[in-house]
């Protein structure tokens, strides 16, 4: 055993791997626990129920990354939603609720990142202050009442293309922006910049502030597409919808390796994260563990990761204390 | 001074995976003496200082302190064991008062065990008198100066009864004037019977400090001896283990125009300052710390605003708001603080490398990986950079190293003019003598080079010209003919007399 973890940490010294080496052992815990864990039906059912999960949490990814966050994702989403719906409910145009959706999510993280960049507030608070407000905003716009009646608008979470699952599709398609974006653009560098050493980024000529509205912008797509997708999943317009989602978000995240001292994550380790968690809930509703430990063992995977991330780290510092000798 | 031995190691040895750091050290220091430390960076002297001050336990050997032999588990205990230690980047708390950093971790309390304020001022207040120092108990860090800070771990070091003190590069970030005041203390400690081990990479002050001198390399001790038996150039050749031949490259080349003009321009800790770079030219800029110097350059580059006042280049009026226009017009700078606004930690040397030049290696919107890799190892070979690969990360890469990269990341922006702040400080001399080289060759290709630094033998070494600053004013300017350490320091602390 001892000998497998040296490994382990041999292999994490090239690259964050152990996460998906996780995510390969869980899943075959999983599929030894119980039978009807490994089929295509559960695989599936898992997908499309951390689809909206996973999105918001791939604009969680950008912005931790870049040395920020948002607790406004989930109220955001709500909100978007609704409006989406409603829109939907009024012109009967999927296309036109669509873009109502992307546009006051957008919006919102418009405002979000001009509290960041003009106002220099913490992001921690700015985006605080924007769930206590979308929140109420999608709560005032509808009275506190559900939309019911959504009628071809359940295209979204429920339709699928070439049999599979629209969800599935959508996160897929997000999942490969990110990766795009971070490994492949001015804008992924300069993220990953911007997270390492804000004042080195700018005094090596980053447009620092430019950086981050983008960050917020996207992540504002991210955001109104899962208020879409949760909204059409759900069949209706909850304006109570999604509560708590930013920090399923901000999970999957942080197992998946973004550290939230910024400067690293990846794409594809936010996925890890995702499934993890979602293979995690779903075993132990197949296996029938008692829902409040369920929760018990949601937060100590939280602890272990961030425990995890953080003696990576250390053993980093001392790697470099041995390599400047 | 006394033949009585105060701490001595013995056998010391220190492995880390891969590396012997430390290989059979014999080593000791007598009471009463300045003991100085040299070699190269990654030689082995600050993992020493580590396991004396217990920060790093040896694989073997021993340490004795008195001829008693003692097991240091960590720096508390190496505190009570009278060993202090002044790193060479100062961590302090911005925010705290002069007293609280006095006696963090150390407060004294009353009956109650409440922390006991009116005892802290009063030690505090006995402290800074003692010592002659013109402080008020209650002012914070962050007002401060790199010096002052300096002068409190002194005093602090006094207020344990420390008997052994280690001072790492302790001039690396003060000016001469400083750096003389701070020798006087050193010398009061000294005579104090206290046993100080001093590092330094500057030979100068070596040879004006030390009593004895001990030159490691590569994890052994190559030499120890007094410093009477031993000159600059045998120390330098020892370190190195090779000769250099000469400290300084330079090489005259023809000057052109003025490149870049400034006319009374004005900022926040600057006044007035109006001077010329030509082309081909090195342009130096001295003074004390806090002259404004950094100030100035930092407002040309676009960090800083400027209040009133014009920025020419090729006698074209411009205007640089941020760091991308300053890139723009070709013009860019090394900061002078290399953590804070040089490297970006977590990430590889190549992404440290590339991120001022991204938009170079674009192709319709994407980054093209091959032309990135190839341009960031023509400037790693071109600068020397020593890196296991281009994906490391760059904290695993020594001081020198990774003022090689950012050299290297300003270098790809083709600049016509480089500003260079403190481009030599805290590493070591084989690096150093390739960051000369690098101007020299610059300056041949047409290029102009701002040098601000505090080290007034590079300054005279290097320059074609150079500018003296005082209290954010331009206080005169010297030419080749003129230049002597002097010269400098007189304009230097010259007081200011306006037109």
């Amino acid at each position: 055993m001892k000998n497998f973890i040296d490994k382990l940490k041999k292999l994490n010294s090239k690259g964050n791997y152990s996460i998906y080496l996780v995510l390969i052992a869980l899943f075959i815990v999983s599929w030894m626990a119980n039978e009807n864990f490994a089929t295509w039906g559960n695989l599936s059912n898992i997908s499309r129920q951390i689809a909206v999960g996973t999105i918001l949490a791939f604009g969680q990814t950008i912005l931790i990354i870049s040395g920020m966050l948002d607790l406004s994702s989930g109220s955001v989403l709500a909100l978007a939603g609704v409006l989406s719906v409603s829109v939907y409910t009024m012109t009967q145009s999927l296309a036109l609720s669509f873009i109502v959706g992307i546009a006051v999510a957008v919006f919102c993280n418009i405002l979000n990142g001009l509290m960041v960049t003009k106002f220099k507030t913490p992001p921690f608070i700015a985006t605080l202050a924007m769930m206590a407000m979308a929140r109420g905003a999608a709560l005032m716009y509808t009275k506190g009442q559900n939309i019911y009646q959504i009628g071809d608008y359940v295209v979204f979470g429920q339709g699928s293309w070439f049999g599979i699952p629209n969800p599935i599709w959508f996160l897929v398609i997000t999942l490969a922006i990110t990766w795009y974006l971070l490994k492949h653009t001015v804008f992924g560098r300069s993220i990953y910049a911007i997270g390492g050493n804000e004042e080195a980024s700018n005094a090596s000529g980053i447009n620092v502030n430019k950086v981050k509205m983008k960050a917020y912008i996207i992540n504002g797509i991210f955001v109104g597409l899962a208020g879409i997708i949760f909204m059409s999943r759900v069949n209706g317009g909850l304006p109570n919808g999604a509560i708590g989602f930013e920090f399923k978000s901000l999970t999957a995240a942080v197992i998946g390796g973004t550290s939230f001292t910024g400067g690293v994550g990846t794409a594809s380790g936010t996925l890890a994260g995702a499934f993890i968690v979602g293979f995690l809930d779903n075993i132990m509703v197949l296996i029938g563990v008692d829902s409040y430990l369920q929760q018990i063992v949601r937060g100590a995977i939280i602890a272990l990761a961030v425990i995890y991330d953080i003696s990576i780290k250390t053993k980093r510092k001392r790697t470099k204390l041995i390599k400047a000798k | 001074m006394s033949q009585e031995v105060k701490l001595s190691v013995s056998n010391i040895e220190k492995s880390f995976p891969g590396v012997k750091a430390l290989d059979r050290i014999e080593f000791s220091v007598r009471k009463g003496s300045v003991h100085v430390l040299c070699g190269e960076n990654g030689a082995g002297k600050s993992t020493l200082m580590k396991i004396i001050n217990g920060i790093y336990q040896p694989d073997a050997g021993k340490i004795l302190i008195d001829g008693q032999e003692v097991q240091i588990k960590n720096p508390i205990q190496a505190r009570s064991l009278g060993i202090s230690m002044i790193f060479q980047e100062l961590n302090y708390i911005p925010e705290m008062t002069i007293e609280e950093s006095l006696f963090v971790g150390n407060w004294p309390l009353d009956k109650m065990k409440k922390v006991d304020w009116p005892e802290i001022r009063k030690r505090t207040v006995a402290l800074l008198k003692e010592e002659g120092l013109n402080y008020s108990p209650t002012t914070k860090l962050k007002n401060l100066a790199v010096y002052d800070i300096q002068m409190l771990e002194i005093i602090k070091a006094i207020s344990y009864q420390s008997d052994i003190i280690i001072m790492d590069e302790p001039t690396s970030a003060i000016t001469q004037k400083e750096v003389d005041l701070l020798f006087k203390k050193i010398f009061e400690l000294r005579s104090r019977g206290a046993a100080i081990i001093y590092i330094s990479h500057k030979m100068d002050e070596i040879f004006k400090i030390a009593d004895d001198i001990t030159i490691f390399r590569d994890g052994k001790v190559i030499d120890s001896r007094p410093k009477e038996e031993l000159d600059i150039d045998t120390v330098i050749s020892l370190m190195v283990g090779r000769k250099l031949s000469n400290n300084f490259p330079k090489v005259d080349v023809p000057i052109g125009n003025v490149i870049l003009e400034t006319k009374n321009i004005t900022g926040e800790l600057f006044d007035d300052i109006s001077f010329n770079v030509k082309k081909g030219e090195v342009v130096g800029f001295a003074g004390l710390m806090g002259a404004g110097r950094s100030e100035v350059m930092r407002a040309i580059f676009g960090l800083d605003p400027i209040y009133s006042g014009e920025i020419l280049i090729n006698g074209k009026k411009v205007s640089i708001k941020k760091v991308q226009d300053s890139i723009s017009k070709k013009v860019v700078m090394l900061s002078e603080d290399r953590r804070r606004y040089g490297i970006i930690p977590v990430r590889s040397v190549k992404e440290n490398i590339s991120i001022s030049n991204l938009n170079k290696f674009i192709y319709s919107g994407k980054l093209h990986a091959q032309k990135e890799n190839e341009t960031v190892s023509y400037y790693c070979e071109k600068m020397n950079v020593k890196t296991p690969s281009f994906e490391t990360n760059i904290e695993a890469l020594s001081g020198g190293n990774q003022q090689k990269v950012l050299l290297a990341k300003w270098l790809i922006t083709d600049p016509e003019v480089f500003i260079v702040d403190e481009p030599t400080r805290g590493i070591d001399v084989g690096a150093k003598y390739e960051i000369y080289k690098l101007i020299s060759d610059l300056v041949a290709d047409g290029k102009s080079v701002i040098m601000v630094s505090s080290e007034l033998p590079e300054l005279i070494g290097m320059c074609d010209r150079i500018y003296v600053m005082a209290k954010g004013n331009i206080m005169g300017s010297l030419e080749k003919e003129n230049f002597s350490q002097e010269n400098i320091m007189r304009l230097a602390t010259a007081s200011i007399t306006k037109h």
